[in-house]
């Protein structure tokens, strides 16, 4: 059985949330800010929230704290690591992902659900979709517009790896290109602006999320 | 230290800031971007520009400047 660890920071607000996921596709523990130690799991998610109050820039403090090293150590070596909303904008600050996240457009906070297309249907986050599949998962944040520099931009398309695009129309946030998520070099660190924590029950609008967790449980597994 | 959003990178705060000037009557005022002020002490300048590029900005998408100011002498 695949066992997760969800981080949390002072100010993550949705680790009880990606715990749940999580134990929809094996079983998950949290691992504090302040670990050194990974306890020797097999998928790292870095979840939403506002770590350490989004003070300076979302995700720029909490780069520094201690467990991010042993989480870069486990990217490293190949490790499957999925950032979701904060937790991107962190992975992005830690420079284990490409691009930053800026102030939406508009400047708003954007709550919704919004339909996400799967552009790379080959990390270890994303095995279980179709290429160009929609999942219908909601955003929340004020952080979400996805930058990098043209020369970046074009690259990340090139190398397929742009994993997520919102679906034409639906950009909540003025993201360059409707990137919703990106993946690293080598494909096993993966982040998203949406959160397919929430969205693992049809009870609260869609199960499309559970294909994210189901994924890398099926490739820990194998 | 004075951190900018980078040339080219779109500003809505500044552009916000922008749409209302005119209102105010400032007509001739325009190019408004918003930045952040950090203050701090050290004794020496050498590692500040490490500490910008590491933690207080993000050099993808802010420039950052170092202004000195010599504190004043106990003795003035």
């Amino acid at each position: 059985m695949t066992t997760w660890g969800v981080i949390q920071f002072p100010g993550s607000c949705d680790e009880r949330d990606a715990v749940l996921a999580c134990s929809r596709a094996g079983e998950a523990r949290l691992l504090w800010h302040a670990e050194r130690d990974l306890a020797g799991v097999d998928a790292i998610v870095v979840p939403g929230g506002f770590s350490y109050g989004d003070y300076l820039r979302a995700g720029a403090i909490a780069r520094f704290s201690e467990v991010m090293e042993a989480v870069a150590e486990f990217a490293a070596a190949g490790g499957p690591v999925l950032g979701i909303c904060n937790g991107f904008q962190v992975l992005c600050e830690a420079g284990l992902l490409p691009g930053a996240l800026l102030t939406n457009e508009r400047l708003r906070f954007v709550c919704r659900q919004v339909e996400v297309e799967v552009v790379n249907a080959e990390t270890p986050f994303t095995r279980e979709c179709e290429p160009g599949e929609r999942l219908s998962i909601p955003v929340k944040h004020q952080v979400g517009r996805y930058f990098a520099p043209p020369e970046e931009l074009e690259r990340l398309e090139r190398e397929g790896r742009v994993v997520f695009r919102y679906a034409p129309g639906q950009n909540p946030n003025g993201s360059l290109g409707d990137i919703a998520g990106v993946a690293n070099d080598a494909g096993n660190v993966v982040g998203l602006m949406p959160h397919p924590e929430h969205a693992v029950d049809p009870l609260t609008g869609s199960a499309d999320g559970l294909k994210l967790f189901a994924s890398a449980a099926k490739l820990a597994v194998a | 230290m004075l951190i900018r959003p980078k040339e080219g990178i779109l500003d809505p705060q500044g552009k916000a800031v922008e749409r209302a000037l005119p209102a105010l009557g400032f007509d001739d005022v325009s190019s408004v971007r918003i930045g952040r002020l950090v203050e701090l002490e050290a004794d020496s300048l050498e590692r500040l520009p490490e500490l910008c590029e590491k933690l207080l900005a993000n050099p993808l998408i802010e420039d950052f400047e170092i202004q000195p100011v010599q504190a004043p002498s106990p003795d003035a």
